[in-house]
């Protein structure tokens, strides 16, 4: 005879088996917590504890888009030297894990910037190190901590240039080097490190404000004439390309030149590091997504959200890595993305091509319970 | 001149920038000398720490322009030598701190008998005192070294100008602590757990002064303790 068992065991056994269930889930496996579930096995005269159906897995109870391929996302890892702090280390290592295991594997796996947190040759190379463990191809994109220190030197030298474009399955995409800066240090006489310590301080004053770089927006043109105005473009770029809060740096100057050579196209999509936080924006035709960090969560800028973002719950210091985690692209046969938050420690937060397509009108995220204030 | 070796010129008490000087110095006296005109025809003057120095041209007596090009000088000098000592003016420059209320409307009244008539220097002062705590913690708050990190973290990578510290909310009920806090139960919990570092006891100045700041970034808003 079966043991009878507690229903405290048997709640910790059902996530459990939640969870497990999870890792075997393929990219159109959605889920949510589903109330309406849990109605409908009330209303069918089943009588249970509630909280053991507080997850429910519903079986194409959200559509899978018809999307052509997926890859996967980690950034802002801002690694110092493990000896110095095995945090953020440990927190790349998970990340490496998770895209590790999604099955079917992601066609690539973007990175995208701030690999190192103080741009030191040691952080870099042993970001190179870890990431050397992704199964799938990683495409490398840059952040102002890798590079203000020497300037790109040692980044370049172990992935290459920073900005670059590449063309798979129909989709053109082009990597941005976002995080130039006006020349703040030459007239205060700062070292490398207190360039690079400046531009470190997201509250730091003293720095200039990102930018693309005219040079960098003629080869952008140049790049984009080659491409038919119905190919479905994305763009990565550490910096958010619009005008999000200034005092923050949450902010590229010539964003509005940048959207005015993307505009002429039917499907352009713009994915960003640097904010670290759910974050969704539209201007124009151009739909715009942020990454999550690995290392710690930003909060919400007390202006200047976008409408259409909604927020993601207000992290729990008490839960370490909360607000963290990393993610997964889909991109639909339309060539318009649907992006999935991996959030760690938290359920996933999908934020469909549909809800952008239809200016937030259709299939809307689900509302944070703790907001921030 | 009374002593034809050593002529005092006191030099630009009236600007700004060389009183910064004067105060900083006053126990040393508050006046640069001219020593005698050298062999190629310059004088030297030294400021009143009697280590500065600059060379000037000798050409008659220096019109009150020179004079503040050389206490400009003296004072340029002074401070590259002396590193840190404007250090409430390169914290703001740094990271934005948000004023203390402006007190100037109590000019010329009086706060009844155990204080006079309040004038412009009580106001300034006030202000300035207060300010500096709060850029204090500033300094504190964004400095992994001067929080006692292990591990190089300080509190500004989560929270930008203090944003999402909420200290307005405080005290409350703690879940996550199982009991009622302030504050600085909430800075000391972040410095053992996020930054990993040592408690900091509750009169510390480090601490007295995180609280400053913190604070002073939710001027304005509502006090509501106890919201979660």
């Amino acid at each position: 005879m079966a043991k009878r068992k507690d229903p405290e065991t048997r709640y910790y056994e059902e996530r459990d088996a939640f969870f497990r269930d999870l890792a075997h889930l393929d990219r159109r496996g959605f889920f949510k917590v589903a109330a309406a579930a849990m109605g409908a096995a009330l209303a069918s005269g089943v009588t249970f504890h509630p909280r053991a159906f507080s997850m429910v897995r519903v079986a194409g109870a959200a559509k899978a888009p018809a999307e052509d391929f997926s890859f996967a996302y980690i950034s802002d890892s801002h690694l110092y030297t493990r000896d110095v702090n095995d945090r953020f280390v440990n927190a790349l290592l998970r990340a490496v894990d998770d895209v590790n295991a999604l099955d079917p594997q992601p066609d690539f796996v973007l990175y995208g910037g701030d690999l190192a947190q103080l741009g030191q040759p040691a952080e870099l190379e042993l970001g190179a190190q870890i990431l050397k463990s992704v199964k799938a191809p990683v495409r490398m994109m840059v952040g102002e901590h890798d590079w203000f220190l020497d300037m790109g030197v040692k980044w370049n030298a172990l992935f290459g240039p920073e900005t670059y474009s590449f063309d798979h399955k129909g989709v053109h995409f082009v990597v941005l080097q976002s995080v130039h800066e006006e020349d703040f240090w030459t007239a205060r006489g700062m070292t490398p490190m207190e360039r690079m310590m400046t531009v470190a301080g997201l509250d730091n004053g003293v720095q200039s404000r990102f930018e693309v770089g005219a040079p960098q927006r003629q080869w952008l043109k140049e790049d984009l004439a080659k491409v038919g105005r119905k190919t479905p473009v994305i763009v990565f770029s550490h910096s958010p390309l619009y005008h999000y809060y200034e005092p923050w740096n949450f902010w590229t100057v010539d964003a509005p030149e940048v959207q005015a050579l993307l505009d002429p196209f039917d499907t352009v999509t713009v994915i960003h590091g640097h904010t670290h936080q759910v974050l969704t924006n539209r201007v124009g035709n151009i739909h715009f997504h942020g990454m999550l960090s690995t290392a710690w969560p930003w909060p919400y800028a007390p202006e200047g959200l976008p409408a259409l973002t909604l927020q993601m719950n207000r992290p729990d210091p008490f839960n370490p890595q909360d607000g963290c985690g990393d993610g997964v692209v889909h991109v639909g046969a339309e060539g318009l993305v649907g992006k999935v938050y991996n959030l760690w420690n938290r359920n996933p937060v999908q934020v469909p091509s549909t809800y952008l397509a239809s200016r937030g009108k259709k299939d809307r995220p689900a509302a944070p319970t703790r907001t921030s204030y | 001149m009374r002593n034809p070796k050593r002529r005092g010129i006191v030099i630009g008490t009236t600007c700004g920038v060389a009183l910064v000087v004067v105060l900083g110095l006053v126990t040393q006296g508050s006046r640069a000398v001219a020593t005698d005109a050298g062999r190629d025809g310059t004088i030297e003057v030294a400021l009143c720490d009697g280590e500065t120095t600059v060379q000037v041209a000798q050409a008659g007596k220096p019109t009150a322009a020179e004079g503040r090009q050389i206490a400009d000088e003296l004072m340029a000098k002074w401070r590259a030598s002396n590193p840190g000592t404007d250090w409430v003016a390169e914290e703001r420059a740094k990271h934005k701190i948000v004023e203390p209320a402006d007190n100037r409307d109590l000019v010329g009244r009086s706060q009844g008998q155990t204080y006079g008539r309040i004038s412009e220097q009580d106001v300034v002062g006030w202000e300035r005192a207060t300010l500096a705590m709060a850029t204090r913690g500033s300094q504190v708050f964004h400095s992994a070294d001067e929080l006692g990190s292990t591990i190089a973290v300080s509190c500004d990578m989560c929270h930008p100008d203090a944003a999402n510290t909420h200290p307005e909310t405080y005290p409350k009920f703690q879940v996550q602590l199982g009991r009622t806090v302030l504050l600085r139960d909430m800075i000391n919990w972040c410095i053992e757990h996020p930054v990993r570092g040592a408690k900091l006891a509750e009169d510390d100045p480090k601490m007295r002064a995180l609280e400053a700041y913190i604070l002073a970034q939710r001027k304005g808003t509502p006090l509501e303790y106890g919201k979660h």
